[in-house]
């Protein structure tokens, strides 16, 4: 399991532009960063470097576990979430079949998924197909995903945008439940997290 | 459920459902033999000469039409991502795409190929090296065609990229499975043929997972 991230002297460079350089942050077990900064600043792409979809131009991301350092690739496929602007879900397939299968392929199982359909409300959901969903109902949707599946480290990547103040307080309750169980999360937010959260600013 | 198992199971639904999948594909491919001795000519000797021809081609068009569909929704919409995070490496992710893709589309038209080769005049006695030879034919458009897909990721009117990249790769084994078919009718020695297009689907299926997985990194970085 993941009980740190650390990134130092992090460069990433999008086509020609150099987003940011020389970016350093240490992130510990039950810990919350808030990443901020204007549009364009590399938030959603400093996410995607630490799940390993872009390769950093210069510096070293490094995840450390119980007995030291574990290998990148591993971690990222054993125990990291990430959580983009999109929640990944088939329009044509139902709640359910999106739910089971990719609280499955994260790890999870099927008694996880319905405690944590419970939790955020949305048994009534299950059965309808995903293009019925509002935009808030889908990412309920992939909360329950993040929430059932036991990784340690949550990359979300604006995850408050489609929510309502009631089910924001609810996230927060998940997240706060995640950080004591030792998770991390890193979140790219314009908007405060509805927990204690360390803020990080990038560029600007 | 294994991790494998999970991702064939959602792959032959998602290939099945949404309006695509086998029912497309064979009505694509029987209104393709249709035309063919409306276009010609309704003469039973001249057909039954391209009826094995015709079958072959038309199978290889019928396989393109949903391949679009193998990567690019997923990337769209944000499971690829999610997938590419899960337990298994890219790599087996693209073959078992490839292969439910086979299950849903290539499978169905080998089966339907020896139909409308006998309908278009073939004797029957061709029927099972008609389906044997579409089937194998059908795993090489299934993973040579997921390298398209795959390529033209991101792309607009990527459906034609695919066909582009696609169709000169497919030739080989057009033309391996068509001798085999010819030299059979022929009462020649037809397993050279059908040899060669076994190797040709052997190192598709060996290969092509590697480029598509390649090809999905480029895209998603």
């Amino acid at each position: 399991m993941i009980r740190a991230v650390n990134l130092e002297g992090l460069a990433l460079r999008r086509g020609e532009r150099t987003l940011f350089e020389g970016f350093d942050l240490a992130l510990g077990a039950g810990e919350a960063v808030a990443l901020t900064g204007p549009n364009g600043a590399g938030k959603t792409s400093l996410l995607r470097a630490i799940a390993g979809f872009i390769a950093p131009a210069a510096g070293q991301i490094a995840f450390l576990g119980e007995a030291g350092a574990l290998e990148a690739d591993e971690a990222r496929r054993g125990d990291v979430h990430l959580l983009g602007h999109q929640d990944g879900l088939k329009p044509g397939r139902t709640a359910r079949e999106e739910l089971m299968f990719q609280v499955g392929w994260t790890g999870g199982d099927d008694a996880r998924a319905l405690a944590a359909v419970e939790t955020l409300g949305l048994t009534r959901l299950l059965g309808l197909a995903v293009r019925h969903l509002s935009a808030g109902q889908r990412r309920r949707l992939a909360l329950a995903r993040l929430a059932a599946a036991p990784r340690a480290l949550w990359l979300l990547d604006e995850p408050l945008a489609p929510l309502d103040a009631d089910h924001r307080t609810q996230f927060g309750a998940l997240m706060a439940a995640h950080l004591a169980a030792g998770g991390l999360i890193l979140a790219a937010v314009h908007d405060p997290l509805p927990i204690a959260a360390r803020t990080v600013a990038l560029g600007g | 459920m294994s991790a494998l198992a999970r991702l064939f199971r959602r792959e032959l639904a998602l290939a099945w459902s949404g309006g695509g999948g086998p029912l497309l594909a064979l009505g694509f491919y029987a209104a393709v033999t249709t035309l063919i001795p409306l276009s010609t000519s309704p003469d039973p000797r001249r057909l039954a000469g391209v009826a094995t021809g015709v079958a072959w081609v038309a199978l290889a068009l019928a396989s393109l039409l949903s391949l679009e569909r193998m990567f690019e929704r997923d990337f769209e919409d944000g499971a690829l991502d999610l997938i590419s995070l899960g337990p298994l490496p890219l790599e087996a992710v693209a073959a078992i795409k490839a292969l439910a893709h086979w299950a849903a589309a290539g499978a169905p038209l080998a089966l339907a190929a020896p139909l409308a080769a006998i309908a278009l005049g073939a004797p029957v006695s061709l029927a099972p090296l008609i389906a044997v030879t579409a089937a194998v034919g059908g795993l090489v458009f299934a993973f040579v065609g997921g390298l398209g897909a795959a390529l033209a990721l991101g792309s607009r009117r990527g459906g034609l990229v695919i066909a582009l990249i696609v169709l000169p790769l497919i030739a080989p084994p057009v033309i391996f499975g068509g001798a085999a078919l010819d030299a059979f009718a022929g009462g020649l020695p037809w397993t050279t043929g059908l040899m060669l297009l076994v190797a040709y689907a052997l190192a598709a299926i060996a290969l092509c997972p590697f480029a598509m997985a390649a090809a999905c990194r480029n895209a998603l970085s």
